[in-house]
């Protein structure tokens, strides 16, 4: 792989992870439990996919075959996308969906922290708008994950749940594969070591605050969305998300 | 225009010789385009039909995301699907800001809501139709929330300080959700394949009486209006705002090369008006009733959502009540 290639895949995993996120958090409209939830959702949701556009927009150019952004988007299968397992998980309770966004939020703030300061200016020029909107969404879950957990019975027992739950999904967002290792190397991506112990750090200490117990670093791990090898539910993901640009070929505008 | 027949309470108008001391100052106020303000007297008539018309208002910007939220998940590019998000985060905003307006009158968010679960409040009879293609998301940013701008428009003049203050904002994002409907429309009508072309309209056969009948029953039919207009509650009868969107609707129409299913459509130059046929008013009716073909989902999946999010609202308070406690202790 040349260096282009690899920073070309990770541009993916960046913008993939953020586009599913923010297309689960979209099929809560109208279904949040309060209706400021309903706005702080389509708020995140919106800014997710807002980065995921600059993300694709700059692979797209690297990867200069033709496709734009939505292309990109709407024309790959699952076993092409990039993601990481934990964004691809169904809303299920509040409780699920706020433990995969604290889960994700903790890896997407330290890795956007660490992405401004990148060699690649492009990269740290979309991290820097980003970091600010991660800042407020760990915000933002890092507070429902303390009120869940030091709310009420009912509630402590749903996020300790759910924290059980996706447990297995956390080992790949703070273990480098080969790719995440040579952009740091290349001096784009963030230390791979730092990284896990930014994420166990900051997780273990709104845990603790939040009166819940996490699972072992060396617990078994459901790894692969990296490399393009997903759970069942991102094919169904994408047969929502990609049904108009697939069921009308022909149409070149929308 | 979200709010449709909204009950008064009052079977005839009072003279001012009939009015108290202070029903009488107020309506001088009311007469002088005076703005009421929360902590003035107001009748309690007006009160309660503020209460039942901001709650039905706030309550249809809530459903309202429901239909959308139907095709946010499938929206075609990431352009559409930023713009339908924003548009969406957009409408709970309204809604909360009308639940905070109506609030200043002495209701209750919760109260509201639960009324509206229990089939004893209304929302928009609008969002009892089913969206069932994308174009959809353009003939309702067009047609619904161009029908709820003519209404509202107006209403940024209604007698209630809270209440106007709100539609002068919310005006301006519903022109621009307009706007982008009507493009979404433009952009299929003109690039669009004989497919796309079809589908918008489907979309506007199916919405074009649903959204006229948004603007309410005919004035001789809606009994609380007078009421309201002497409230200034209501700036425009029904008839009249039905009007002045045919009338700005249809060179938009023929903008898009599109038709509208009523063949008694025509301009009429001795009005200066569209002259249109009936509207069927028993399903307008029936919709009200309940009997729409989203009347069920609509409400069962809000109540759904409100139920099921009990114990995330009670954790809250759980988790803020023992943070202030906790507080008091160390201080």
């Amino acid at each position: 792989m040349t260096q282009q290639q690899v920073l070309q895949e990770y541009l993916l995993r960046l913008a993939d992870s953020d586009m599913i996120l923010g297309q689960r958090l979209s099929e809560l409209t109208g279904k949040a439990p309060a209706v400021e939830e309903e706005l702080a959702v389509m708020n995140v949701a919106l800014d997710l996919v807002g980065q995921a556009r600059n993300w694709y927009e700059y692979a797209a150019e690297l990867i200069d075959d033709g496709r734009d952004a939505d292309k990109l988007v709407f024309l790959r299968d699952a076993h092409d996308y990039r993601n990481l397992l934990m964004v691809e998980q169904p809303n299920d309770d509040y409780a699920v969906t706020i433990a995969r966004q604290f889960f994700f939020d903790v890896w997407h703030y330290f890795t956007m922290k660490s992405l401004v300061n990148a060699s690649d200016e492009r990269v740290a020029n979309i991290a820097a708008k980003a970091v600010k909107e991660a800042t407020y969404h760990l915000r933002r879950s890092s507070e429902w994950v303390k009120r869940m957990g030091d709310g009420t019975e009912e509630s402590h027992r749903r996020i300790q749940d759910a924290f059980n739950l996706l447990w297995r999904f956390t080992g790949e967002l703070v273990t480098p594969d080969e790719i995440d290792q040579a952009m740091f190397e290349a001096g784009i991506g963030p230390d791979p070591e730092q990284l896990k112990q930014d994420w166990f750090g900051m997780v273990r200490e709104v845990a603790a605050q939040a009166t819940l117990t996490t699972g072992e670093e060396d617990a078994w791990m459901y790894m692969g969305g990296k490399r393009g090898e997903h759970t069942e539910h991102l094919g169904h993901i994408l047969a929502v998300m990609q049904f108009l640009p697939r069921a009308y070929p022909d149409a070149t505008t929308w | 225009m979200y709010a449709q027949m909204v009950d008064t309470g009052t079977k005839r108008l009072k003279t001012l010789e009939e009015m108290s001391p202070e029903e009488r100052d107020f309506q001088e106020k009311v007469d002088a385009e005076t703005k009421i303000e929360a902590k003035n007297w107001m009748p309690d008539g007006y009160r309660k039909t503020l209460i039942r018309q901001i709650s039905q208002h706030a309550h249809s910007e809530i459903v309202g995301m429901l239909p959308e939220g139907n095709w946010v998940t499938r929206a075609p590019t990431l352009k559409r699907k930023l713009q339908l998000m924003a548009k969406i985060q957009d409408e709970a905003g309204h809604g909360l800001y009308l639940y905070s307006a109506m609030e200043t009158l002495g209701a209750d968010r919760d109260e509201e809501i639960q009324k509206l679960h229990d089939g004893k409040a209304k929302y928009s009879s609008i969002f009892n139709y089913p969206t069932l293609n994308w174009s959809d998301m353009g003939a309702v940013g067009w047609l619904v929330d161009g029908a709820a701008i003519v209404n509202q428009v107006v209403l940024q003049r209604t007698s209630y300080g809270p209440y106007s203050r709100a539609m002068v904002r919310i005006c301006k994002e519903e022109s621009f959700h307009q706007r982008q409907g009507y493009q979404i429309l433009l952009d299929m009508m003109r690039e669009g394949t004989q497919e796309q072309k079809d589908m918008v309209q489907d979309s506007i056969n199916r919405l074009w009486w649903p959204a006229l009948m948004m603007f309410g029953p005919h004035d001789d039919e809606s009994p609380n209006s007078q009421q309201s207009m002497v409230w200034k509650i209501k700036r425009k009868s029904n008839d009249e705002l039905r009007q002045m969107f045919i009338d700005q609707t249809i060179p938009q129409l023929e903008f898009l090369g599109c038709t509208v299913p009523d063949p008694d459509l025509k301009w009429n130059e001795e009005r200066g008006h569209y002259d249109f046929g009936d509207i069927d008013w028993k399903e307008f009716y029936d919709v009200l009733k309940g009997d729409g073909p989203c009347n069920h989902e609509r409400i069962s999946t809000r109540r759904k959502a409100i139920d099921e999010g009990a114990w995330v609202r009670e954790a809250a308070v759980a988790y803020a009540a023992k943070q202030k406690q906790r507080a008091a202790k160390a201080a």
